[in-house]
């Protein structure tokens, strides 16, 4: 065991000597420059983290709680109707990471993200944004179900409300069927959608929520962790529904079972202690991931 | 190759499955190259107890085969592996269905030197088998060993042999048709020599097919069906 966790923490070091994070020459953090990929960052990342079609960037990306560094300098590409996985060891920033893109860390005081974030043209951390309307944009699924204490239809109709898309009852009733529909919950709630959000089981709040989520039509859905309260059959419809999803949103999800992101994503991104180590096909990483320290995570040596 | 670590799962008992899934895989192929070895020296020295002793050991390889496959079927079922491990589980499974066939193929040289033990000495062929047979053992040798040490590079080597060994046995089959021509009474037992060399040159093939799992296992390319060369260069990619 002593050889096994040496042998970790050696390849834990190498990386870090690997990808030395220096100072960001003020230059480079702004303009074309900062959207640059190709030169970079040589030795850090390995893998393809960018892509042609990005519908998100991420540069340079610091986060610190108080004066602990959680992430060090991430930067990849989330593409148009992709799926992402993060994966990682627990601790390792992957959630951190999902919950900057949609500015969920600023509900945390202590929490400073720095970098460069866009979603399209838009840098999430401008701060003319307004908040509000960038998780309209981009809308999160949390690891457990959390339905408002409403009835299933309000549920799922409280966000158009709030965003002004729907006036009138019959455009409601629509949003709330085709989101329901979309969620692929429909069928099991159209008799008693006055009946509370509450009285679901655990995969049909999940739904429910995802239909909440879907309903205001974001154009980028985070999940964190979104089935690891579910039971395999509940988890086998979310992630069916992620593939349908992914045809109209870009997702990224962050999950704790390998398989999962396996067989849901299309690109898989690793993460260790705060840093992006490699980020590939999803097939790639699951059959010769480039990096020791992915295939140490992925073949369940440590974590 | 410091990637392939085996022994270093959290859970012991994946390591475990995983050893003795090599050591039976390693077992089996100590006993087909045996075989191999036996079959030849039966069929050279007209020896019909070690022909004898070649033809019971293939129920040992089969019942190892089927051993190794339900070892793999259980870790697949059970531990999901992925990268490096699940290319292990699907280079042994393929490389124990090439051994259990080489134990095939072997049993039919030890057959043919039943046949030639009765029948009389073949008057022509002795030369050829005696040179193809320790060149094909080679590769086998060296075939197991690469994968038992996960050496990508030894296991390319056994590919560009077995080009030779397709050409020996081209040329020595030209050599042995003549020979027929000439003297026709000789046909039977000189067929027999030919059937041998035959599986000789099959076994060749198998034992390149184990060293093209082992690149796949060590560098995760597919490496089936293309010529040496194209390996190469798919390998410098």
């Amino acid at each position: 065991m002593s050889v096994n966790g040496a042998r970790i923490m050696d390849t834990a070091q190498k990386i870090d000597d690997k990808t030395p994070r220096n100072e960001t020459p003020a230059s480079q953090s702004e303009g074309e420059q900062a959207m640059d990929n190709t030169t970079r960052y040589p030795d850090q990342t390995v893998g393809n983290p960018f892509v042609d079609n990005a519908k998100m960037r991420m540069r340079d990306v610091d986060v610190f709680y108080g004066e602990k560094q959680a992430i060090h300098g991430v930067s990849l590409d989330i593409g148009k109707n992709e799926v992402v996985a993060l994966i990682g060891p627990s601790g390792c920033g992957k959630s951190t990471f999902l919950r900057c893109l949609n500015r969920m860390n600023d509900t945390i005081d202590i929490c400073q993200v720095k970098g460069n974030l866009h979603l399209e043209d838009q840098d999430l951390y401008d701060p003319k944004l307004d908040v509000v309307e960038l998780r309209a944009r981009v809308g999160m699924v949390f690891q457990k179900p959390n339905p408002f204490p409403k009835s299933i239809y309000d549920n799922v109709a409280y966000g158009p409300r709030i965003h002004g898309l729907a006036n009138k009852k019959y455009d409601l009733d629509e949003i709330v069927e085709t989101s329901l529909q979309k969620a692929g919950l429909w069928n099991e709630v159209k008799d008693r959608l006055h009946s509370p959000g509450t009285g679901l089981s655990g995969g049909q709040q999940q739904r429910l929520c995802i239909a909440r989520t879907i309903a205001v039509s974001p154009e980028v859905v985070l999940m964190d962790e979104p089935c690891s309260a579910l039971d395999p059959i509940a988890t086998a419809k979310i992630e069916e529904l992620i593939a349908e999803l992914s045809e109209s949103y870009t997702i990224a999800i962050v999950t704790h079972s390998m398989q999962q992101a396996a067989r849901v994503s299309n690109r898989t991104a690793y993460f260790h202690l705060g840093r992006l180590v490699e980020m590939n096909d999803t097939e790639t990483v699951f059959t010769k991931p480039e990096h020791d320290l992915t295939e140490a995570y992925i073949t369940g040596r440590f974590g | 190759m410091d990637r392939m670590h085996f022994g270093e799962h959290s859970s012991s008992q994946f390591n475990e499955a995983l050893e003795s899934i090599r050591n039976n895989l390693m077992e089996m192929g100590g006993l087909v190259e045996k075989q191999v070895v036996d079959a030849l020296q039966s069929l050279l020295q007209a020896d019909s107890a070690l022909a004898e002793k070649v033809l019971e050991t293939e129920d040992k390889v089969d019942k190892l085969e089927m051993l190794i496959d339900e070892e793999c079927t259980k870790v697949l079922a059970l531990r999901q592996p992925a990268a490096s491990d699940l290319r292990l589980i699907i280079a042994v499974t393929k490389a124990v269905s090439d051994l259990e066939r080489i134990g095939d193929e072997s049993a039919k040289i030890a057959r043919m030197g039943l046949q030639l033990a009765e029948e009389g000495e073949s008057p022509r062929g002795y030369v050829e088998v005696r040179h193809i047979g320790n060149h094909v053992r080679n590769m086998l040798r060296d075939t197991l060993d690469a994968f038992a040490r996960f050496d990508a590079k030894k296991a390319l080597e056994v590919a560009a042999e077995d080009n030779e060994v397709d050409l020996e046995y081209r040329s020595a089959m030209r050599s042995l048709v003549t020979f027929m021509m000439e003297d026709p009474r000789a046909i039977s037992r000189v067929l027999n020599i030919i059937w041998s060399l035959r599986a000789l040159e099959r076994i060749g093939d198998h034992a390149r097919n184990i060293g093209e799992q082992v690149i796949y296992l060590v560098e995760g390319k597919d490496v089936r069906h293309i010529s040496v060369d194209e390996i190469e260069a798919k390998l410098k990619k």
